[in-house]
């Protein structure tokens, strides 16, 4: 089973440089942990467990087949084999 | 229709239906034409009630110097305002948007201050930040906090959107400083609360998204999520292809935004039996040219605009 990661420039230290990575889980929460058991660091700069109940870092957004996963369901966003998590910064337009 | 000058000419855009694009007769897509405004983009709308906002406070008087941070359509609305006012504008804009914006900018008398492209509109946010702590007489209007822009929308275009489609089902339009979806979303959804608001957010290629902390993102002070239904993340790929296909398919000649915001509509079109969807063309193709986005290959046309704020 794989889901494919997409990570930003600025997470790249993280992935040592890699723009894609892949991991399994059942929900996004799952799958960011299955992330950080191979590269360390990477979860805490889009989680903060610090908060009431673990939420996404609010200058991160993560989208699910190219869905906002706040409008889904946040870190219980179910996942599944072929999927394709986008990892970006929050950036201004207009 | 008859107005005393150019700034009474504000909105009341054409509701143009996409029949070729539409999935069938009962799942219908209509595009709202923003390019039909004074400077030709849906910015007008923001513009014009910032600084009316900004007059009626007497924060602008005669002489007075603007100040905004802008990848280009806002800016260029408030230059004509500026021009037609007597005001200074001094506009902070990204190095990564095309040529056109410049020119025209420059036409109506406004000064650039160029931001650095890795970054893209953050950095020109930042920069506008500490021009303007700087200079405390300048006026920032701040359209990504402004809540005049928001307004524009709410007492503008969502009623104009309503009056022409009370079978609306859902109001897709892109997500940049917010303030369309925010105030045409919030009247649209008092009104008739089973519409749906949708968001188109542009996804840009990397240099836009800079180096810096990811902690250090932006999100507009505007921005209120529970307006929105959901949001998507639309490729330049993708944009891309629906702008050419809006040429292709219905005539229309627009920018690169309007097949962002296309794009989602279209996927919303394809998962319901009846709907109503209009998509909000903000502005024509015209700033655009440049990009290469209307010739040569898709491929060709993606690679030039990679790095580029398209938006």
């Amino acid at each position: 089973m794989s889901i494919e990661v997409r990570i930003p420039t600025i997470l790249r230290t993280y992935t040592d440089g890699a723009k894609q990575v892949e991991g399994t889980g059942s929900t996004l929460g799952e799958l960011i942990a299955d992330l950080e058991s191979r590269h360390a660091g990477l979860s805490a700069r889009l989680i903060d467990a610090g908060a009431q109940s673990p939420a996404l870092r609010r200058f991160v957004n993560v989208y699910l087949n190219d869905e906002d996963v706040r409008f889904l369901s946040g870190l219980d966003t179910p996942v599944k084999d072929g999927d394709t998590v986008t990892v970006l910064p929050a950036v201004a337009g207009g | 229709m008859r107005y005393d000058n150019l700034l009474d000419s504000l909105g009341n855009t054409p509701l143009v239906g996409l029949p070729r694009l539409s999935p069938s007769p009962r799942a219908r897509l209509w595009a709202k034409l923003e390019d039909r405004n004074p400077t030709g983009s849906v910015k007008d709308r923001a513009a014009f009630y910032m600084i009316a906002q900004a007059e009626k406070e007497g924060r602008l008087v005669p002489g007075a110097t603007i100040l905004e941070p802008t990848s280009g359509n806002t800016g260029i609305s408030l230059a004509m305002v500026a021009k037609l006012r007597g005001y200074r504008l001094i506009v902070v804009m990204p190095e990564n948007t095309s040529e056109e914006r410049r020119h025209l900018l420059r036409m109506y008398g406004a000064e650039i201050i160029g931001s650095p492209a890795a970054g893209g509109s953050n950095e020109a946010v930042r920069v506008a930040k500490g021009l303007a702590a700087e200079h405390p007489d300048w006026v920032m209007l701040y359209q990504y906090g402004n809540e005049a822009n928001a307004r524009a929308h709410y007492e503008t275009t969502g009623p104009e959107i309503l009056a022409d489609l009370p079978s609306i089902t859902h109001f897709v339009a892109g997500l940049g400083t917010t303030g369309t979806l925010m105030g045409a979303g919030r009247y649209l959804r008092e009104q008739k609360p089973s519409v749906q608001i949708v968001a188109a957010e542009p996804r840009y290629g990397e240099l836009v998204y800079g180096l810096r902390n990811v902690d250090e993102g932006f999100v507009p002070e505007l921005y209120d999520p529970s307006i929105l239904t959901t949001r998507f993340s639309v490729s330049s790929a993708d944009a891309l292809r629906r702008t050419r296909e809006l040429v292709a398919a219905e005539g229309i000649f627009a920018g690169i935004s309007a097949g962002c915001a296309l794009h989602a509509g279209l996927a919303l079109a394809r998962k319901s039996d009846a709907c109503d969807i209009v998509v909000l063309i903000a502005d024509a193709g015209w700033k655009y040219l440049s990009t290469g986005a209307y010739s040569g290959t898709l491929e060709e046309a993606e690679h030039s605009l990679d790095g580029q704020l398209w938006a």
